[in-house]
């Protein structure tokens, strides 16, 4: 399988996916008008990369915001990460959030409240 | 329309505080435009980032729900006149920022409107969040990709109750507005 990398725009998340090192990169806005149609390919990469996933996977979200359209797909991720994690990898999340921003910190505190992944919620200058 | 109405319409919007406007059909090419012209203005008005973020999630999700909840499909006359035209503004003055959108309606829409926001306005910021949550996690979603977040995430980034009212228009349509306000 190969890398999945998506440049950024004003409404989506830059998304550089590396089967090889396991790390897992959104970062930016996500605030498409269609978020289904944005996130789709994200979740088929990671189904095809859970049947073959690196030592460790390590998700890393630096996100400057989203919409709550995107919210419910960034679950969608997080859920097949879960399952990949219950096979028995190990999986990571970090979130990031910049400092003050506490509306981003309390979006990573949402996530770690509902998906069952070990999580680090780290403050940043920048994202 | 007298030439010099222009005027009075600029005074109003002055006196106001209105430093953005649009009436017209609502797509996301215009959200578009509407983040770029209002993140220069807060560049100029020296906004902080967190307060510039949560005016920007509101406008999203305002524009969000303008857009998809618009319902185009009605039968309803009125709505079909005005397929997806809305009214938005921005206002700021001292330093607080409103969001204020204006839509019709269907009459039938309303009471369910109605008490999902009174719900919202009862909760407090705990209580906000834990809906949030719940909501977050039930597996339910439209085809759109809105899952019923939208309001619950504009109260919980204003920190403010939302501030609505229904304008009657005919015995079937009714005019939704809603401010938003973020201090």
């Amino acid at each position: 399988m190969e890398a999945l990398i998506l440049k950024g725009s004003s409404k989506t998340p830059t998304i550089e996916f590396n089967n090889n090192t396991g790390v897992l990169l959104l970062k930016g806005r996500s605030i498409p008008e269609n978020s289904i149609e944005f996130y789709a390919p994200l979740n088929t990469w990671i189904e095809e990369y859970s049947g073959n996933p690196s030592g460790k996977t390590v998700l890393e979200m630096r996100l400057e915001y989203f919409n709550t359209s995107s919210s419910k797909c960034i679950l969608d991720v997080f859920k097949k990460l879960e399952k990949l994690k219950n096979t028995g990898a190990d999986v990571h999340v970090n979130w990031y959030f910049e400092t003050d921003d506490e509306d981003m910190e309390e979006a990573g505190e949402d996530y770690q409240a509902i998906v069952d992944l070990p999580f680090s919620i780290i403050e940043v200058a920048e994202i | 329309m007298a030439i010099t109405d222009v005027y009075d319409f600029y005074r109003k919007m002055e006196d106001d505080k209105i430093i953005l406007s649009f009436k017209g059909v609502f797509t996301s090419e215009l959200l578009t435009s509407v983040l770029n012209i209002l993140e220069s203005k807060m560049i100029d008005l020296e906004v902080s980032p967190k307060k510039k973020k949560r005016v920007f999630n509101i406008l999203v999700e305002s524009f969000q729900n303008l857009y998809h909840h618009i319902d185009a499909n009605s039968e309803n006359p009125v709505l079909i006149k005005h397929q997806k035209t809305a009214l938005v503004m921005i206002r700021h003055d001292k330093g607080k920022f409103s969001v204020l959108t204006g839509n019709f309606i269907d009459n039938s829409l309303i009471p369910m409107l109605s008490e999902r926001l009174n719900k919202i306005n009862e909760l407090s910021e705990t209580e906000l969040r834990d809906l949030y949550r719940d909501t977050l996690n039930n597996e339910q979603r439209t085809a759109k990709g809105t899952a019923g977040l939208g309001f619950i995430d504009i109260a919980r980034k204003s920190q403010n109750k939302l501030e609505f009212e229904f304008i009657e228009v005919d015995e079937k349509t009714g005019f939704f507005c809603l401010n938003v306000t973020i201090d």
